[in-house]
C-alpha cells in the first residue's frame, strides 16, 4: 500500500494544502457573528477604559473636595462629583478594575473548580455519588451565613499576610468562587454522562487511548458550550455577589471603590445626583452583555458544525 | 510466499472459549443486586486466520455485547479469549493498551463514532499519536494514504465529520480502524446505519482489504444476506447463546437448529414464483427477557419442536461432522 501511494502524486507530501488551523477557523467565524464583535469591541473598551483612563485622567478618586460637592457633569468632572467631592469618573474607573478582576479571576476559578467536579462525576462511576453529594450539600448551604464567617475568620490573617487589599481581593475571589460551581458542575456532568456512552468514545477506548486522554481530547471539548455559558453568566454573577458583599461590609474597605461599592452608595443620592447611579450600573450592565455576547459567539465558533455555515 | 500464506490460513486467530457477560441490575434504596441481565451465556467458538465469521442475530440477543466483549471494552463475567495465542481477558494496563494495536473495531453508527469537533485527519492519526513515535509530517502522510486506501480524497483530512455522507463517515471509521494495521477486526453491525446501493460498497471496501490487509473479521449483522455475501463460516445467536455454527453453504442449504430455520425462512425470495410458494415459520410469543431466561434451553418457550427435555435440561454446545456446531436436544 505505502509503495503505491508513494507513486501516486496526489498523495506526495510536497502537494498537502495547507493545513487550517483550529483557532484560524474559529476566529474568522467569530468575526462573522456581529453581536460577538460588538460585545468583543465594548468590553476591549471597558477594559482599556479601567487599564490606561487612570493615566488621563488623573484625578485621584480617593481625593475629598467638599467646595465642589454633588456637582453635576463638567470638563473637570465628566461624570460629576458625589457629596464628599470625589470625583465620579476617576472612581468608576479605579472600581473597573478591582470589580473587572474579581469577574474574572473568580469565574475562572468557578469555572476550574465546576469544570474538574463535573467531568471526574460523570465520567468516573465510583466518584458520581460523593462527588454529586458535595455538590447538594454546597446548593444546601446558606450562602451569606457562610460568607459572613469565612470572611470573619479569615479576614485578619490574609491582611497580615498579603495586606489589606490584596488579602481582601484573594478572599473575595476565593469566596465568590467555591459558592458558585455548582451549576456548572451539574450541567457539565450530564453531559459527560450523555458523551461517554457514544460511540466515539468507545472508539478511543478501543483505540487504547488512557483516561485522562479521552477527557482532554473527547469530552472537554464536546462539553465547551455549557461552560461557556456558565462562564458568561459568572462574570455577571461575580461582579453583582462582591457589590453585595461590598454592601453589608464585608468587602473590600469603604473608601475602595468598586462599582458594586458606588452603587450602593449612590443609591442614597439617586434624586440629587442621578449619575452617581447611572454611570456604575452602566458599567456593570455593559460589561455583562459585552461577555455575553462574546461568549455566545465563541460558543458558536467553536462548534465546528455551525461553523461551516 | 504462496506455500507461507496458505500455512498462515490455517492458523487459529481467535480462540473464544465459555465467554460470559452478565450485567448486574440492582433496585431499591440499598441499590441492592437483585440480578443480573445474561447478555452473553457461556459462548465458545473460534476464527481462523484471514476468514470471516458472521454473527448474526435478532436485536438484542447480545452480538454486539459478545463484540466489545472480546475486544475487552467491557470486563467479561467469566471465559477466556485467545488472540493469536494471548489471553486478552487476563490483560491490564500497558499491556492491554498493547494488544489493542491487533485488534480493532468498526462501529454500527456512522454518526456517532466520530468526534464531531476533530478534522478527519485527526480522527484517523488519533491510533497513531497513541501507539507510535512517528513525526507529526509522517502521521499526516499515513492518515493521507488511509484516506486513499478507504476510497476517499486524501485533501478532507481538513474537513469535519459532519461534512460527509453516512457511507463516507463508515469509510473514515474504517480507515481509523487500519491505521494500527490490526490483525482482527470486529465490524459491529457496519452496514446497518447506510442504504442499500452504499451497504454494498461498504462491504466490497471490506473484502477488499481483507484480502490486501489479511485481515480476520468477526462480521456482526442481522442482514442475512449481506452475511451470505461477506462470510465463510456463521454463528447464530439467540438470547445470549449461540444455537449454532456453520460453513455459509451447510448453513444455508441445510439449517439443523429450528431457530435458524426460522431465521432463514424470513429472507425473502426474488424469484416471485418462489417467494409464492416459500413456506415461513412463523415462531410465536416474544423473546424472553434476558434477566429471567427459561430453564432449559433458551429457545424452548418459542421451539415448533420443543419436547419435555428441552425445558430441563440446557443442551450442550457440541460439535457435528463437517466442522458444524449446534446446541439443541432434538438435532441428531
Amino acid at each position: 500500500m505505502s509503495d503505491e501511494s508513494m507513486s501516486n502524486p496526489a498523495l506526495a507530501t510536497e502537494e498537502m494544502p495547507e493545513r487550517r488551523s483550529l483557532w484560524g477557523d474559529v476566529w474568522s467565524q467569530f468575526r462573522t457573528h456581529k453581536g460577538a464583535m460588538v460585545g468583543a469591541v465594548v468590553f476591549v473598551l471597558i477594559c482599556l477604559a479601567v487599564v490606561v483612563g487612570p493615566y488621563i485622567h488623573t484625578l485621584d478618586p480617593q481625593r475629598l473636595d467638599i467646595l465642589n460637592k454633588n456637582l453635576g457633569p463638567s470638563w473637570a468632572h465628566p461624570m460629576g462629583t458625589d457629596n464628599l467631592g470625589r470625583d465620579t469618573f476617576a472612581q468608576v474607573m479605579a472600581g473597573g478594575r478591582v470589580s473587572l478582576l474579581v469577574g474574572v479571576v473568580a469565574m475562572l476559578l468557578s469555572l476550574f473548580v465546576g469544570t474538574a467536579i463535573g467531568v471526574l462525576a460523570g465520567f468516573f462511576k465510583k466518584l458520581d455519588g460523593p462527588l454529586m453529594r458535595l455538590t447538594d450539600l454546597f446548593l444546601a448551604l446558606p450562602l451569606l451565613p457562610l460568607l459572613l464567617v469565612i470572611i470573619m475568620l479569615f479576614r485578619d490573617t490574609l491582611r497580615s499576610m498579603f495586606g489589606p487589599e490584596t488579602g481582601i481581593f484573594i478572599l473575595i475571589v476565593f469566596v465568590i468562587g467555591i459558592t458558585s460551581w455548582m451549576q456548572t458542575a451539574r450541567i457539565v456532568r450530564g453531559d459527560v454522562l450523555t458523551l461517554k456512552e457514544q460511540e466515539f468514545v468507545v472508539a478511543a477506548r478501543s483505540i487504547g487511548t488512557p483516561s485522562r486522554r479521552i477527557i482532554s481530547r473527547h469530552i472537554l471539548p464536546n462539553v465547551l458550550s455549557p461552560i461557556m455559558v456558565s462562564a458568561t453568566l459568572g462574570i455577571a454573577n461575580a461582579i453583582i455577589t462582591e457589590s453585595a458583599l461590598s454592601f453589608l461590609g464585608l468587602g473590600f474597605p469603604s473608601d475602595f471603590p468598586t462599582w458594586g461599592r458606588l452603587l450602593y452608595d449612590g443609591a442614597n443620592f439617586m434624586q440629587l445626583t442621578p449619575s452617581r447611579v447611572i454611570w456604575p450600573g452602566l458599567a456593570i450592565s455593559l460589561t455583562v452583555l459585552g461577555v455575553n455576547y462574546m461568549g455566545d459567539g465563541l460558543r458558536d465558533a467553536l462548534d465546528p458544525r455551525i461553523r461551516g455555515r | 510466499m504462496a506455500a507461507l500464506a496458505s500455512t498462515e490460513s490455517l492458523q487459529l486467530m481467535l480462540q473464544v472459549t465459555g465467554l460470559s457477560m452478565h450485567f448486574p441490575v440492582y433496585k431499591g434504596l440499598m441499590r441492592r443486586q437483585i440480578g443480573e441481565i445474561k447478555a452473553v451465556d457461556d459462548i465458545s467458538f473460534h476464527i481462523m486466520r484471514g476468514e470471516t465469521l458472521g454473527l448474526v442475530g435478532e436485536s438484542g440477543c447480545g452480538k454486539s455485547t459478545a463484540g466489545r466483549a472480546l475486544l475487552k471494552l467491557y470486563q467479561p463475567t467469566s471465559g477466556r479469549v485467545e488472540l493469536d495465542g494471548t489471553d486478552v481477558t487476563a490483560l491490564e494496563g500497558e499491556d492491554l493498551r498493547r494488544i489493542r494495536t491487533d485488534m480493532q473495531m468498526i462501529f454500527q453508527d456512522p454518526q456517532a463514532c466520530l468526534n464531531p469537533r476533530m478534522t478527519v485527519g485527526s480522527i484517523i492519526a488519533e491510533p497513531l499519536d497513541e501507539h507510535t513515535r512517528l513525526s507529526r509530517r509522517q502521521k499526516r502522510q499515513k492518515a493521507r494514504e488511509l484516506l486513499d486506501a478507504v476510497g476517499m480524497n486524501p485533501d478532507y483530512e481538513n474537513r469535519y465529520p459532519h461534512e460527509f455522507s453516512g457511507g463516507q463517515r463508515q469509510r473514515i471509521g474504517i480507515a481509523r480502524a487500519l491505521a494500527l494495521e490490526p490483525k482482527f477486526i470486529v465490524c459491529d453491525e457496519p452496514i446497518a446505519a447506510l442504504d442499500v446501493s452504499i451497504q454494498a460498497q461498504v462491504v466490497n471496501l471490506l473484502e477488499d482489504l481483507q484480502q490486501q490487509h489479511q485481515l480476520t473479521y468477526l462480521f456482526i449483522s442481522h442482514d442475512l444476506s449481506m452475511v451470505r455475501h461477506i462470510a465463510d463460516r456463521i454463528a447464530v445467536m439467540y438470547l445470549g447463546k449461540l444455537v449454532e455454527l456453520a460453513s455459509r453453504e451447510q448453513l444455508y442449504q441445510s439449517p439443523q437448529h429450528p431457530y435458524t430455520k426460522a431465521l432463514l425462512s424470513a429472507v425473502p425470495e426474488p424469484d416471485p414464483e418462489k417467494e409464492a410458494i416459500r413456506e415461513r415459520i412463523i415462531l410465536q410469543g416474544d423473546v424472553p427477557s434476558p434477566a429471567n431466561p427459561p430453564s432449559g434451553c433458551n429457545f424452548s418457550t418459542r421451539c415448533p419442536i420443543a419436547q419435555e427435555q428441552c425445558m430441563r435440561e440446557t443442551p450442550a454446545w457440541r460439535e457435528l461432522e463437517g466442522g458444524r456446531y449446534i446446541a439443541c436436544h432434538m438435532v441428531q
